[in-house]
């Protein structure tokens, strides 16, 4: 499946099969400091992700 | 498929520290109440009264505006230019969007067309970092502009990640002064309007969810003079503590409120009323001197423009050049 992340701007292809948490976790990122958007829609960290998934990470945490 | 905690629907977020998942229509019901609750605990305004948001094109602003109408109050908003390049000119459109598709008054004042200088070049001019010349300057644009349209009080966006990372920072410090002061509403006195901050009891995280659900297009690139600063670690931190103990963010910060700032309150002493600036008017500590605001104003009006990317640190202008692309990093100066 395709992740886009922010900050900056970037997209990796990792396999899909897995809970959004898991995802999370194998990218060194944290479930208090972001969303997850799949095909668009907000869905909670148990979610599995499929294959042919378009999966958003969103960071929430600003600094200013 | 996780479903909602109230009504058993398909779930769109999971909220560790209530240890539930919830729907969109759910999520939107919680942060109303917890909203409704801060605002009534604190006595932080009444239905009648005229607010003005201080809104910056990102999540907690635009989702403290959105939420504000929806539960019925007048709220107008008020956007400052800063000039940090093209973040800024992002930030203008999207807030000025925001208030055009929902028919709300928006206010707008731009440092370098009204004051003749941009948070860059009053960062070079003064040689202190970014954040320091942009606090002085939007505090002091928010205080005139609130009281300039009559407004009854000027209510900011910072949630419980906000506060609680501020609060870690006093702590650590054992800073008293700061801490006695760390309150969700400043009274009005001294020509000073009344401050308050509605989103204490929501974290960042429902704050983005909220404008997800809400369809709520925000800037979430955040400001260059941000990345990396100490205030993001503070708040890391918290969260790496939440992450193991759902709920200790809220505790730490809402416990602080609850028990700890009562104590505190008694230290607070009357503060000397200020003078008015000589040269715009405005409450001025500064003994009959012009007010730091007018001073910074004379400082960075006479300097030569500074783009973005000169005052930004190593660590924050690599990730500059990664999100603005090649264009931004042509402009050395
Ligand atoms: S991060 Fe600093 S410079 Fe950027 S908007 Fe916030 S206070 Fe201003
Ligand atoms: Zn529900
Ligand atoms: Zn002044």
């Amino acid at each position: 499946m395709i992740v886009r992340l922010r900050q900056p701007r970037r997209e990796v292809e990792i396999p899909g099969g897995r809970a959004a948490h898991a995802v999370l976790r194998d990218l060194g990122l944290s479930r208090e400091g972001h969303l997850v958007i799949c095909n668009g829609t907000l869905v909670p960290s148990d979610t599995m992700l499929a294959d042919d998934d378009v999966v958003e990470i969103r960071p929430v945490i600003s600094g200013g | 498929m996780s479903k909602c905690r109230s009504c058993g629907e398909p779930a769109v977020v999971d909220l560790p520290r209530h240890n539930a998942n919830f729907c969109s229509v759910h999520l939107q019901q919680l942060c109303t109440r917890q909203v409704e609750r801060a605002i009534s605990d604190h006595s932080m305004f009444a239905p009648e009264d005229r607010i003005l948001v201080a809104v910056s094109g990102g999540k907690d602003s635009l989702a403290l505006w959105d939420m504000l109408i929806e539960l019925g109050y007048r709220a107008d908003g008020l956007y400052i230019g800063l000039g940090i390049g093209e973040y800024s000119e992002e930030s203008h459109r999207i807030t000025a969007e925001f208030a055009d598709t929902r028919g709300l008054t928006l206010h707008t004042v731009d440092l370098r067309a009204e004051h003749g200088f941009d948070i860059p070049t009053a960062a070079r001019a003064t040689k202190r970092v970014p954040c320091s010349a942009c606090g002085l300057s939007k505090r002091h644009i928010f205080d005139r502009e609130t009281r300039r349209h009559g407004y009854d009080v000027l209510a900011t966006g910072h949630n419980l990640d906000d506060e609680a990372a501020v609060l870690l920072g006093n702590t650590i410090r054992w800073d008293v002064d700061y801490l006695s002061r760390q309150s969700p509403v400043l009274p009005e006195r001294h020509g000073f309007p009344r401050k308050v901050k509605p989103l204490i009891r929501l974290t960042e995280r429902e704050m983005a969810a909220w404008c997800v659900v809400r369809g709520i297009d925000y800037v979430v690139e955040e400001c260059p003079m941000a990345i990396g600063n100490r205030h993001a670690g503070l708040k890391e931190t918290l969260n790496a503590m939440d992450e193991r103990s759902p709920g200790t963010k809220a505790s730490f910060y809402l416990g602080f409120l609850d028990r700890m700032a009562p104590l505190l309150r008694e230290r607070t002493d009357a503060e000397a009323a200020p003078e008015a600036c000589p040269s715009c008017g405005s409450p001025s500590s500064s003994d009959g001197m012009p007010c730091s605001f007018c001073r910074l104003e004379e400082n960075a009006g006479s300097h030569e423009p500074v783009p973005v990317r000169m005052v930004l640190n190593r660590v924050a202008r690599r990730a500059f050049d990664a999100q603005w692309g090649e264009e931004s990093s042509d402009d050395r100066g």
